[in-house]
C-alpha cells in the first residue's frame, strides 16, 4: 500500500542526500519526493510517497528517524490529511478537438497557461488520483511533455479520535 | 584564547580523554600532525596503510570500550580508511575518523587529492560532518563522540578542510553537547518488560539469544544474572562470544551457520526466544521460512530498526541492555526447566563440537592448545575465514571484550591490526592474532608497528596453503572446482617475521605444538609469528549451508564417511 511519509528534517546540505541514500542503499523505492523549507528557515519538510507492506513500511519510518538529521516523521496515512500535487501537461490539440480539451480542462478545474497552434499546457493540482484521472482523459489527444511535483502534504487540524487503547 | 583548527582539534581530543591516534600524513594533513607534534596526552602512532590504521582504531574501542581514533590525509588517504570504517560500522564499534580535505575554496574543482569523503562515506558511518567553519569544530567534534558513544554505536567521520585547520578563532570548550534531534532510548517501555516477563515465566522452553549488544552495554553482569535467574540455555552470536562465560554451565554454544547443533537445535525447538542486543542475522537464522516457527519473540535492542527487521518480535522493548535486564529480572521468578535441559544435554551429548584427529595437524587442535596454554586469559583477535570459525568454536570466552573479530563485514586483513590495537590498549595482556595464510597477507605490513612498539603479540597462522572458507565452499557446493583458492606459492612467513624483526617459528608437527607456543609466551619485547603448518583440507563443521534451514547441518561425521 502507498504511504505519504512526512518528514521534517534540519536544513542542511547532505540531508536529502542522506535520505536518499536510505532508500537507495536498503533496495526501497520513493514514488515521489519533494522537499521545501517550512515556516522555520532552519527546517525543511519532505514529503515522500512510499509503497511496500507494513513491515517495510515500519522500516522505513525507523530508519528515517534513527537519521541524526531527522526531528520529526509523521506517517500520514494513520492520519486525516490533506495532499495536493501541481502537474503541467502540454497536449497535442487540433483545430478540431481545441473545444473538447477544454471542456475536460474546465472539469477538473485546471488552467490552460501556454497556448501553441499544435498543443496547450495545462496546469492542474489536486491529488495524485485527481491528476491520473485527468492524464486518462487526455491521453487520447497524444500528451507531448508532462511534469509532476510530486506530492506535498500537511495533516488535518482536525483529526477523527482515535479508538482508546486500554 | 584563539587557537588553530588543527590545534582546537587535538585540544578537543585530548579532552574527550584520546590516548592513541593511528594514521598517516599527507599534504593537506600536515597542520593537524603539526599540532599532534606538540600533544603530551596523545600518542601518534604511524602506521604504514590507512586501513592498518583504521582497524588498530577499532581494535582498540573493541578491547577497551574506549574510542578509537584514526586520521588520514585527503583522497587516497581517506578512500584507505572505507574498509575500516565499514568493519566497524557493521559492528557497531564506536570510533571517530578524522580525514583532511582540500581547502574550503577548492573543494568540487577536482583538486589534487580531492575525493567527497563525506559522500563516499555516508553509508559506512553513523554520521559524518564536513567542517567548512572553525566556529563549528569543536561543537562537531563534541557531537561526534557523543553520537559515536551512544544509542546503537558506530564510527564518525570528520572531515577537516585543510584552511580550515589552519584558521584560528577563539576556543571554547562546549561544556554540553546539545542535540535536541538525537535522543537514544534508553529505559524500556515498563509495560513491555512486565509482558516479557509474563511470558517467561509462562515458557516451558525458553532459549536466550544474546549478541554483542550486551558488550557495548556494558552489561554482562546485568545479563549473567538474569541468565541465571531464568535458568534457560544461552546461546551467543559470534560477535557475543565473552558477553556470558563459555565454560558456564548455561552455555549451549555459538549460534548460527557454524553454531553448535545443540544451540541451533534448541532456538529451532523453542517456545520462547528472548533476543538481547543481536539483530536476527542471516548468519543466525539460516532460512527464515524455518525459523523458530514455534516460538514467541521477545527483542530487547537499543536500535529500533534492528527489532523486527527480518523477524518480527512479538514483545519489542527499544532499551539499553543495562536498564532493561535489572528491570526483568526482577519480574521474572527463578526457572529450572528439567525436562527441557533434559533434552538439551542429550543434545549436547549426541552433537559435541568435534573433529576427526586423523590427517595431519589438525588446526582445531592448536586453539585447544593455544586455550589450555593461556588458560582462556588472553585477548584472541582473528581475521576472517576457517581460523575464525574455528577460534570461536574451541576457545572459551569468559570475559568481555576478549574476543576482537569482524562479524558484519567479514573483513579479511582485520586481525593483525586490531591486535596491534587491542595491545596499545592493554599492555599487560597476552594478546593473539589468530590467522590464515590469506587473511595476513593482506595487512602484514603492519607488523612493524608491532616490532617498533615492542609489542609482544602472537600471530597464528594456520596455513592450509588455500583461501580455506572458500575452498570448503567448492568443496561441498561446488563439485571441487577449486577456482581461485590455491596459495601454495607463498612467502617464507618465518623469514618474513624475522625480516621485520619479529620472533619467526614454524611447527609442522602435533608434538612440537606446545612446546612452540610456551617458547613464544615468553618472548616479550617482539612479535612472534608462528607459521603452522596444518591439514589443508580440513573443514569447519557443523555446518548450516546457506539457505537451508538451521536444522540441517552438515555435521563432520556426515563428511568422514561421505
Ligand atoms: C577482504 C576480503 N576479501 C575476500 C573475502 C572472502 N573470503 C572469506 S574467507 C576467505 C578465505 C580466507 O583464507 P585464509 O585467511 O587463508 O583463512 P582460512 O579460511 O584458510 O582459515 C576469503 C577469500 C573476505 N572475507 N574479505
Amino acid at each position: 500500500m502507498k504511504h505519504t511519509m512526512s518528514v521534517l528534517v534540519e536544513n542542511k546540505p547532505g540531508v536529502l542526500a542522506r535520505v536518499a541514500g536510505l532508500f537507495s542503499g536498503r533496495g526501497f523505492n520513493i514514488e515521489s519526493l519533494t522537499v521545501g523549507e517550512t515556516e522555520d528557515a532552519a527546517v525543511s519538510r519532505m514529503t515522500i510517497v512510499v509503497g511496500g507492506d507494513d513491515m517495510i513500511l515500519e522500516q522505513i519510518s525507523k530508519q528515517l528517524n534513527k537519521l541524526i538529521d531527522t526531528i520529526k516523521v509523521i506517517d500520514m496515512t494513520e492520519k486525516q490529511f490533506i495532499n495536493r500535487e501541481l502537474a503541467l501537461i502540454k497536449v497535442a490539440v487540433n483545430s478540431g478537438n481545441r473545444g473538447e480539451v477544454m471542456q475536460v480542462v474546465n472539469i477538473f478545474r485546471g488552467k490552460i497557461v501556454d497556448i501553441s497552434s499544435k498543443t496547450f499546457t495545462v496546469e492542474v493540482t489536486g491529488t495524485d488520483d485527481k491528476i491520473n484521472a485527468l492524464l486518462e482523459l487526455l491521453l487520447p489527444f497524444g500528451i507531448k511533455e508532462m511534469v509532476r511535483t510530486g506530492s506535498v502534504a500537511l495533516t488535518r487540524e482536525w483529526q477523527k479520535e482515535e479508538p482508546k487503547k486500554r | 584564547m584563539k587557537k588553530k583548527g588543527a590545534e582546537i582539534l587535538i585540544e578537543c581530543l585530548e579532552r574527550e580523554g584520546v590516548e592513541f591516534i593511528w594514521g598517516i600524513p599527507g599534504g593537506q594533513a600536515i597542520p593537524i600532525f603539526d599540532a599532534l607534534y606538540d600533544s603530551k596526552k596523545i600518542k601518534l602512532v604511524l602506521t604504514r596503510h590507512e586501513q592498518g590504521a583504521a582497524h588498530m582504531a577499532d581494535g582498540y574501542s573493541r578491547s577497551t570500550g574506549k574510542i578509537g581514533v584514526c586520521v588520514a590525509t585527503s583522497g587516497p588517504g581517506a578512500t584507505n580508511l572505507v574498509t575500516g570504517l565499514a568493519t566497524a560500522y557493521m559492528d557497531s564499534i564506536p570510533m571517530i575518523a578524522i580525514t583532511a580535505q582540500v581547502p574550503t575554496k577548492m573543494i568540487g574543482n577536482d583538486a589534487f587529492q580531492e575525493a567527497d569523503v563525506v559522500g563516499i562515506t555516508r553509508p559506512v558511518t553513523k554520521h559524518n560532518y564536513l567542517v567548512k567553519d572553525i566556529n563549528n569544530l569543536a561543537k562537531t567534534i563534541r557531537e561526534a563522540f557523543y553520537i559515536a558513544n551512544t544509542g546503537r554505536k558506530g564510527p564518525v567521520l570528520i572531515d577537516l578542510p585543510s584552511d580550515v585547520a589552519k584558521a584560528e578563532t577563539e576556543f571554547v570548550w562546549p561544556e554540553d553537547v546539545v542535540m535536541k534531534n538525537y535522543n537514544p532510548t534508553y529505559k524500556g517501555n515498563i509495560n513491555q518488560i512486565k509482558k516479557a516477563a509474563e511470558e517467561i515465566n509462562k515458557a516451558k522452553k525458553p532459549v536466550i539469544y544474546a549478541g554483542a549488544g550486551i558488550l557495548a552495554a556494558v552489561a554482562s553482569k546485568e545479563f549473567k544474572a538474569f541468565a541465571e535467574k531464568t535458568g534457560a540455555p544461552v546461546g551467543l552470536t559470534l560477535l557475543g562470544l565473552g558477553c556470558f562465560p563459555g565454560t558456564h554451565n548455561q552455555f549451549i554454544g555459538m549460534l548460527g551457520m557454524h553454531g553448535t547443533r545443540t544451540s541451533n537445535l534448541a532456538m529451532h525447538e523453542a517456545d520462547l526466544i528472548i533476543a538481547i542486543g543481536a539483530r536476527f542475522d542471516d548468519r543466525v537464522t539460516g532460512n527464515l521460512a524455518f525459523f523458530a516457527k514455534n516460538a514467541k519473540i521477545i527483542h530487547i535492542d537499543i536500535d529500533p530498526t534492528s527489532i523486527s527487521k527480518s523477524v518480527r518480535a512479538d514483545i519489542p522493548i527499544v532499551g539499553d541492555a543495562k536498564n532493561v535486564l535489572p528491570e526483568l529480572t526482577k519480574q521474572v521468578t527463578a526457572g529450572k526447566h528439567q525436562e527441557w535441559w533434559a533434552k538439551i544435554n542429550e543434545w549436547k551429548k549426541n552433537f559435541p563440537l568435534a573433529y576427526s584427529k586423523k590427517g595431519g595437524l589438525k588446526p582445531q587442535f592448536i586453539i585447544e592448545q593455544i586455550y589450555e596454554l593461556t588458560k582462556g586469559k588472553a585477548i584472541v583477535a582473528t581475521e576472517v575465514g576457517q581460523h575464525q570459525m574455528w577460534t570461536a568454536q574451541f576457545f572459551k570466552f569468559d570475559t568481555p571484550r576478549s574476543f576482537v573479530s569482524s562479524g558484519g563485514l567479514g573483513t579479511m586483513g582485520f586481525g593483525l591490526p586490531a591486535a596491534i590495537g587491542a595491545q596499545f590498549g592493554n599492555p599487560g595482556k597476552l594478546v593473539f592474532d589468530i590467522s590464515g595464510d590469506g587473511s595476513i597477507q593482506m595487512n602484514i605490513q603492519e607488523l612493524i608497528i608491532a616490532v617498533e612498539h615492542k609489542l609482544p603479540i602472537k600471530i597464528i597462522i594456520l596455513n592450509n596453503g588455500c583461501l580455506g572458507m572458500v575452498r570448503q565452499w567448492q568443496q561441498l557446493f561446488w563439485k571441487k572446482r577449486y577456482s581461485g583458492v590455491d596459495l601454495s606459492i607463498q612467502p617464507d612467513f618465518v623469514k618474513l617475521a624475522e625480516a621485520y624483526g619479529a620472533a619467526g617459528m614454524r611447527v609442522t608437527k602435533e608434538e612440537e605444538v606446545k612446546e612452540t607456543l610456551e617458547k613464544s609466551l615468553k618472548i616479550n619485547d617482539r612479535p612472534t609469528l608462528i607459521d603452522f603448518r596444518v591439514a589443508k583440507e580440513e573443514n569447519v563443521l557443523p555446518m548450516v549451508p546457506a539457505g537451508a534451514a538451521i536444522t540441517d547441518a552438515i555435521d563432520y561425521k556426515d563428511v568422514e564417511l561421505a
